[in-house]
């Protein structure tokens, strides 16, 4: 899955841009991703500008 | 807040306030739905604009204007500038109270602004009515509407609800990162732009004044070349090299798209414009001025559509029409035009600084620049006359 730093996380919304499969939204202030739609392909860990998301590949919980 | 709207605007930028306001001029109720809690804030924007431009679509006024330029200052990756006047007036803008006041002219013309208004879905239907569904202040409410236009930014999310494939390719956006800094000394009235892979791999920095003290500061790197190195980083690294004293009083992070622009800009009961449109000049990444002109275009087409309570696709196709015939051509020449930017190494940048120094700053002129940059690739002449040779 893929992890948010919610104290790194500028809530600028460009991950939600390059996501192919829209499994991430911009809630106002909460950045939310569909773990169930997620295909961890990672565009949104290398695009994020303040290096707020990662991927856990054990999948363990967040 | 009423439930029924002839036409809902979502998102509070200068693409989706121009929008509504020209959608209300032909008499039809008209709601704009911002998701965050005020207009025009955060300012995720290096503010630069022509005043010309931005004159047609509102009086200018000092309140939002925060510097003039007249000059322009590019910097090579070994330190070589090259100095050219502005081709146009221009000026770095107070984005937060520049979209407050094109707010207040939609209001003006009657729109219904709702901020902290989160549009989370929309249920389209060919024959309509829309239905959106938003949260306003922790509280869920459903609106219908003959039709949607969508300036939901670079998160954009409605036109996907519509079925539009939105996604943007890595090498198609720039991951950026800017801080408003004060306590350094810049020429106010000279805006500057650092190319290196060092500071801004596949982009470039920007030093854009506000005062003599303080100027916005960033850089965007493009997403083929974002690393483990985050654009946040590159900048630090970037003011520690130029401006070691910086106090930065704003900090903010970004996406920019570079993009051509989505082919579909509508559809049954949507119109799609601004950054939500990719319509964003892909060489300078700016998109106020494709906002303002693809939101003007839209509120039209938006309300002649009002008048014929028609807003099928084939109606609304006006806009994307009259988008592609009198701006599309010319956007994509641009992104032609970055493609080759973006693979330009630090070496070719460094000859093109070379070549042009000698040329003094009122002679270089922007058809000259691109001429002398693409002398080795000649198939893009034709697209550099035709973009720049109103600035020769």
């Amino acid at each position: 899955m893929i992890l948010i730093d919610r104290e790194k996380c500028d809530l600028c919304g460009t991950c939600v841009s390059v996501c192919p499969e829209d499994c991430i939204e911009l809630a106002e202030t909460y950045l939310q991703i569909n773990d169930e739609v997620c295909t961890k392909c990672e565009l949104c860990v290398r695009i994020c500008p303040v290096q707020a998301l990662a991927s856990r590949k054990d999948g363990s919980a967040e | 807040m009423k439930e029924e709207y002839d036409i809902v605007v979502v998102g509070g930028g200068p693409a989706g306030s121009t929008a509504a306001r020209f959608a209300a001029q032909g008499g039809a109720s008209v709601a704009l739905f911002e998701k965050d809690r005020e207009i025009g804030i955060p300012v995720r924007c290096a503010e630069a604009a022509g005043l010309d431009h931005l004159s047609e679509f509102i009086p200018l006024d000092s309140q939002w204007i925060a510097q003039e330029f007249d000059r322009i200052k590019l910097v090579s990756p070994a330190g070589k500038e090259v100095k050219m006047l502005s081709p146009a007036k221009g000026a770095i803008l107070h984005r937060r109270l520049f979209d407050h006041a094109l707010a207040l002219e939609a209001a003006k013309a009657g729109v219904r602004i709702h901020t902290k208004s989160y549009v989370h879905k929309v249920e389209f239907q060919a024959d309509g009515p829309q239905t959106l569904y938003v949260k306003q202040f922790g509280e869920d409410k459903k609106v219908r509407a003959g039709m949607v236009i969508a300036a939901d930014g670079v998160e954009s999310r409605i036109a996907r609800f519509a079925g539009i494939r939105t996604q943007t390719a890595l090498k198609d956006i720039e991951s950026c990162a800017q801080m408003l800094v004060s306590n350094i000394d810049v020429e106010a009235s000279q805006i500057e732009f650092y190319f290196s892979e060092r500071w801004a791999p596949g982009g470039y920095a920007w030093v854009f004044p506000k005062g003599e003290n303080s100027a916005n500061i960033g850089l965007g790197v493009n997403g083929a070349k974002a690393g483990p190195t985050s654009a946040m980083d590159y900048l630090k690294e970037f003011l520690a090299e130029f401006y070691p004293n910086a106090v930065a009083l704003t900090t903010v992070a970004g996406g920019v798209p570079v993009s051509k622009c989505l082919s579909t800009l509508a559809t049954d009961g949507l119109l799609i414009v601004g950054d939500a449109a990719r319509q964003v000049n892909p060489v300078t990444g700016g998109g106020i001025a494709a906002s303002l002109t693809s939101g003007r275009l839209a509120g039209i087409v938006a309300s002649k559509a009002f008048e014929k309570r028609d807003y099928s696709a084939a109606s609304l196709k006006e806009y994307e029409n009259v988008w592609n015939r009198s701006h599309g051509k010319d956007y994509v020449r641009m992104y032609r035009v970055k493609e080759w930017i973006t693979k330009l190494t630090d070496k070719d940048l460094d000859d093109l600084a070379a070549n042009l120094q000698g040329i003094p700053a009122e002679k270089l002129t922007l058809l000259k620049l691109f001429k002398t940059a693409i002398r080795n690739k000649p198939s893009l002449l034709l697209d550099v006359i035709k973009l720049f040779a109103q600035f020769s």
